[in-house]
């Protein structure tokens, strides 16, 4: 009974789009069409080379396939969050203070774009090619884990946007920098996280829990060593680094919201 | 209900010089203490800048203060905005918390919901202000086509549907006309000694806190100049009254001690004098008034409330420069 509230306000919010009657077809075709995009690149890639830091083309589309769902979903909801500057700068945040509700799920039902489950549908669409061609050994234990990933996924995704766009509130352009970030990230870990250069990997793989998207998991999938030398039960720890990526993105997330100073008029 | 102690809120600016970017900081409320008990309704006034509308922001969580200490109906807006949220209504005549492109309906049943009012009080409230604020013909209008009167009325029955025992408002009536104005007043006043719920609201425009507010708490930079029963500080600020007669005949003034002519209209047919409050009561004067002249009509005018606000201004400017 909790909180019927949310599907209630997504439901607000569907109706609003819906009077101004914008091409639903038109924009989730755009979506499909940007996730391909990608793919071609990996596709093109792999007609030159045979596998990329020992992986085959099929391995990398898991990946790539992975962090397309996971971003897909992060970006329904926390992708909202591009909005941020805008509740800041023209001061509407303070309606959001206003209600008995968390302010971060508040802007996060505040403007769902449904043709943002294109990127989702063309994710799922390559996940399952690609799991259909590469060797698993399939156990119940997997198909969890198959399931959970684009979920933790998206949950770390949703995390790193929450903290990026926290910034917003001390600086006035923080969604470049929010945004850097969360498309690199995006970027990084559509391929596998051992091609990468040492500083980059640091950052992006464990800093940033980029490589727990992906990479990891598809290593426990395929019952594949890590080429970077970490235990193979790694792969199956992408929940439990989603859910402390959550928590520290929330702390981030009320540290910030009180340093919020709304606007003079 | 409320219990404010040396509020403070600072700003921290960005004054750019050339290349440096330099900050300077601005107090924006500089140390306001003030109480306000259940069931008042206290009138929240000062010129543009003085901080009225950060002292609001604070007391309703949306900002947190510098230092100082706030209790908002038994809790700290900063640490139990949430809870605080539930138990007081806040309207903000600058900015609107109703569903822009939803029709009015909507954003009610939406604030139901947020709020987890009973069907039961949802319908009997709703009802209410939909009558008195005559919101009937308007309920299925998109929010962004009613005009800015119309959806005032709104956002304060939006503000009203979860039955706050404090409502907060910031220029509620600001660019209205003068009939919603008065409309909203009446409102207003209605909730406030009928259904007792404490009021707390900010204007520019004094006749809002004529008709609302006995209680008048006057800021400016940031700093409570004066505080008490609007009556009062009129009779502080100017004690002196004015009595216009009108005459049955032209004639001199009639010669009172302690009484000064000010002014006569009309070739004498009409008289402004004035009186200090402390030393004469308005009957007093007026028998020693009809024994010297034949009266047609009259009238004793109290000081305008605009007049009072700009003495407790200019007193705070004379103590400045006493310093
Ligand atoms: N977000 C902000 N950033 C910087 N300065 C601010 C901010 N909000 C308010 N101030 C400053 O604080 C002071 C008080 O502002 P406030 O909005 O509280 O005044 P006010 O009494 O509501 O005035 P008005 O009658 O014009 O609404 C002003 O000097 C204003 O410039
Ligand atoms: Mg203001």
């Amino acid at each position: 009974m909790a909180d019927t509230i949310y599907p209630k306000l997504i439901g607000a919010r569907l109706r609003s789009q819906m009077s101004y009657r914008a091409s639903f077809a038109m924009d989730f075709l755009t979506q499909v069409i940007a996730q391909c995009y990608e793919l071609l690149v990996i596709l093109i890639l792999f007609t030159q080379i045979h596998a990329l830091g020992g992986f085959t083309k099929n391995e990398v589309l898991l990946m790539y396939a992975f962090a397309g769902a996971a971003f897909g979903v992060a970006d329904l909801f926390a992708g909202q969050l591009d909005n941020l500057p805008t509740y800041i700068r023209t001061g509407s945040f303070d309606v959001l203070l206003m209600r008995p509700l968390g302010t971060l799920p508040q802007i996060m039902c505040s403007d769902i774009r449904l043709r943002r489950i294109g990127r989702i549908t063309g994710g799922l669409a390559v996940m399952g090619y690609a799991l259909a061609n590469v060797p698993i050994d399939w156990s119940p234990a997997k198909v969890v884990l198959t399931i959970a990933t684009p979920v933790a996924g998206a949950v770390i995704y949703s995390s790193v946007w929450v903290v990026a766009c926290s910034t917003c509130f001390w600086i006035v352009d923080g969604r470049e920098f929010a945004n850097a970030v969360t498309y690199g990230s995006n970027a990084f870990t559509s391929y596998p996280t051992n091609v990468y250069s040492r500083p980059l990997r640091w950052v992006m793989a464990y800093i940033v829990p980029g490589a727990f998207v992906a990479y990891y998991p598809s290593l426990a999938l395929l019952g594949k060593q890590d080429p970077l030398g970490l235990p193979g039960w790694v792969g199956w720890t992408s929940p439990l680094v989603a859910a402390l990526a959550a928590a520290a993105a929330g702390l981030v997330w009320r540290f910030a919201v009180r340093h919020y100073r709304g606007t003079g008029s | 209900m409320i219990e404010v102690r040396e509020l403070r809120r600072e700003f921290k600016v960005a004054t750019s010089k050339g290349l440096r970017r330099n900050y300077k900081t601005v107090t924006a409320v500089d140390g306001v203490t003030f109480g306000v008990e259940a069931g008042e309704a206290v009138g929240y006034v000062g010129p543009n800048g003085a901080g009225k509308s950060t002292t609001i922001k604070m007391l309703t969580g949306i900002l947190v203060p510098t230092s100082g200490h706030i209790q908002v109906s038994g809790v700290d807006p900063a640490k139990e905005r949430r809870d605080l949220a539930k138990r007081i209504g806040v309207v903000f005549g600058q900015r609107s918390q109703l569903w822009w492109d939803l029709p009015l309906k909507d954003s009610f049943d939406l604030l139901k919901s947020i709020y987890r009012v009973s069907a039961r009080d949802y319908g009997v409230r709703l009802e209410e202000c939909v009558e008195l604020l005559g919101l009937q013909e308007l309920l299925m209008t998109p929010v962004r086509q009613l005009s800015l009167g119309q959806r005032m009325r709104g956002e304060i029955t939006a503000a009203l549907l979860h039955a706050p025992e404090l409502l907060v408002l910031d220029e509620p009536t600001i660019g209205l006309d003068l009939e919603s104005k008065e409309r909203l007043r009446e409102f207003l006043k209605d909730i406030n000694t009928r259904r007792g719920t404490t009021l707390l609201l900010t204007t520019h425009d004094l006749d809002d806190i004529e008709r609302l507010c006995p209680r008048l708490m006057v800021i400016d930079h940031g700093r409570v100049l004066a505080d008490g029963p609007l009556d009062e500080l009129r009779a502080e600020v100017t004690p002196e009254r004015e009595l216009v007669i009108d005459l049955r005949e032209p004639g001199p003034a009639p010669d009172v001690p302690g009484v000064t002519a000010v002014r006569s209209e009309a070739n004498g047919m009409r008289h402004h004098l004035t009186f200090r409050r402390a030393e004469t009561t308005a009957a007093q004067l007026i028998t020693q008034v009809v024994r010297q002249v034949e009266v047609h009509d009259l009238a004793v005018v109290e000081p305008q409330i605009d007049d009072v606000v700009r003495k407790l201004y200019q007193r705070e400017v004379a103590q400045d420069v006493h310093r």
